[in-house]
């Protein structure tokens, strides 16, 4: 166990070195690209022995991936914005095939206007294709939660791949300490992945992905239903089991409610926001004010019971989105939140678009808004003034 | 907390000069955070870099509005960019600059002035001056030691430019702080 200085895409490439992967295939695209890189460093230095592949898009590099995780090879990508956008349709294949790769999503805004910077909008709009999908709030986060997603990924019970998301920019291109587990531990951890459901072997031939007749296709589709709702089970278990074994860990794996006893008011959010969110708390209570977090980590499948228990008894729940669902006037995670609590006053707050810094002010601005507010609203924060 | 904002040109190192101080406070013993201004960088353009140093972790994501210290390592941005823009009032200026503070003029209590990219081409032999930069930081501020920023210095640059940015930073520490 060492700890390095490190910047967030660095963190990921070191969490698919240690998680030993065996096959990488991606296409670079800013803000992800110095993860690629990175990894491809490790393989040519013999640092990580595995396969990379460089694709001619990310619609070819999630296909590769799809055809090394069916061999059963362990099996990773990373991409951001337009790169996930042009996986879409190859997404629900991955899902679809219970394949369980890992994909890191380096989150950034969709064009247009063309924008490089973070936002939500890329991972939310992949919100259906049966992803397990987790958000992280720091770098040592990233590390830790790449290695728990092989983990949850190849559990029999889930056999799901899982969409880790990282703050463009905000995380990726930020240096921070971050505590790297022994090779030898996280190997150990993590075992050798043999695919439990089938692999394609030419000494065993087997088809797969063969057409779904409708007899057949509805079942199926309700069986990955089933997966990814009871996910939520290895997600807790993984969480606890990797505190036992590498010291940490992220609320119940779920959700992390920070400082909720005595607070009225409560913040909902996903990503680095909750940090500044954190820090904000931490300073109103000095002053003698109780405001609480509950941070999103699991977003889909999204943990209903655990966000209810955890708002049952807020007053004013504010809901941080990074992202809007055009036509609703909301975020998703207002949404979400809006579905799973009844009959309490939730206000909708859209934050950080296109790399919009989220300042110290503008949370305090929402937490004064949703306390004086009557009903539910949703305002966005920080616009400029023309 | 203390916040730390840094101004350059792209091209200068100014984001390498911020993530070589948070290493440095990191090996004194402090939580730190380095990222530059999230911009499209290109040589030449202003630049902006970020340091943050804590005793406790640190959670703030945002960009840093009121710095306690402001390096700029390029003076021909006083002219173009409000380099003093939201400095805290006890807050402290270390610039490159030939000109005295009083000749400088700045609306600061605190400035620190060094001739860094004399001691850049002197040491390095090109005007690159970030590690002399960090060096005169730690020499002003003594918040981070000599030993600390040698010690990132060498372990982002193995090997003789390492050496070379060693010496650079430590003529600008013994300036600044008068030390031998």
């Amino acid at each position: 166990m060492k700890t390095i200085i490190t910047r967030g895409t660095y963190a990921a490439a070191e969490a698919v070195r240690l998680a030993d992967v065996d096959v990488v295939a991606a296409y670079p695209i800013t803000p992800q690209t110095e993860c690629v890189e990175k990894i491809a460093e490790f393989i040519a230095n013999g640092e990580l022995n595995a396969e990379y592949i460089k694709a001619e898009s990310e619609h070819s590099a999630i296909s590769a991936i799809i055809g090394s995780s069916a061999t059963g090879a362990r099996s990773f990508t990373a991409t951001s914005s337009q790169g996930l956008a042009l996986m879409h349709e190859i997404l629900y294949i991955a899902s679809g095939l219970r394949l369980p790769i890992v994909l890191v999503n380096v989150n950034r805004a969709l064009s247009a206007p063309i924008n490089i910077w973070c936002d939500h909008q890329d991972s939310i709009s992949e919100r259906d294709t049966g992803f397990i999908q987790l958000y992280v709030e720091d770098n040592q986060e990233i590390l830790d939660t790449i290695i728990q997603a092989f983990k949850i990924a190849e559990d029999k019970d889930v056999l799901l791949p899982v969409m880790v998301n990282l703050d463009g920019f905000i995380l990726s291109h930020t240096y921070e300490p971050v505590v790297l587990p022994d090779e030898e531990d996280v190997k150990e951890y993590l075992g050798v992945y043999e695919p439990p459901h089938y692999s394609l072997n030419p000494d065993k031939p087997v088809t797969v992905g063969p057409v779904g007749v409708p007899k057949y296709y509805m079942e199926i589709r309700k069986q990955l239903n089933d997966a990814i709702n009871n996910s939520v089970k290895i997600i807790k278990k993984v969480n606890k089991e990797y505190k036992k074994l590498f010291g940490r860990e992220y609320g119940d794996g779920l959700i992390e409610c920070y400082n909720l006893d005595n607070a009225d008011t409560v913040l909902v959010a996903m990503g680095s926001v909750c940090g500044t969110v954190k820090h904000v708390i931490n300073n109103l209570k000095k002053e003698g004010k109780d405001v609480g977090l509950v941070k999103v980590r699991c977003y889909r499948p999204f943990p209903k019971k655990e966000i209810k228990k955890a708002l049952k008894d807020a007053e004013n729940i504010a809901v941080l989105d990074k992202n809007v669902c055009f036509g609703f006037d909301m975020g998703s995670l207002g949404l979400d939140i809006n579905a799973t609590i009844k009959d309490k006053k939730i206000c909708n707050y859209i934050v950080g678009l296109g790399g919009r810094d989220i300042k110290i002010e503008h949370i305090k601005e929402i937490i004064n808004h949703v306390e004086k507010s009557k009903e539910n609203t949703t305002k966005w924060i920080g616009l400029n003034k023309y | 907390m203390i916040e730390i904002r840094f101004h350059g040109r792209g091209g200068q190192g100014v984001v390498t000069a911020a993530q070589l101080l948070a290493e440095a406070a990191f090996f004194d013993g402090y939580y730190c955070q380095a990222f530059p201004f999230f911009g499209v960088e290109r040589r030449g353009a202003p630049v902006m870099a970020f340091t943050r140093l804590d005793k406790e972790k640190i959670l703030l994501r945002s960009q840093i509005y009121e710095p306690d210290y402001v390096v700029i390592i390029d003076a021909s941005l006083l002219n173009t960019v409000n380099v003093l823009e939201g400095l805290k009032e006890d807050g402290a200026v270390i610039i490159n600059t030939v000109k005295s503070k009083e000749e400088l003029n700045l609306d600061c209590k605190n400035i620190y002035c060094i001739d860094a990219t004399d001691i850049a081409l002197k040491t390095l032999g090109v005007p690159i001056e970030n590690t002399a930069m960090v060096g005169a930081f730690a020499g002003a501020t003594k918040l981070v030691s000599l030993e600390s920023v040698k010690k990132a210095i060498l372990h982002r640059f193995p090997g003789k430019l390492g050496e070379k940015n060693v010496k650079a930073a430590e003529l600008a520490y013994k300036t600044i702080s008068g030390e031998e």
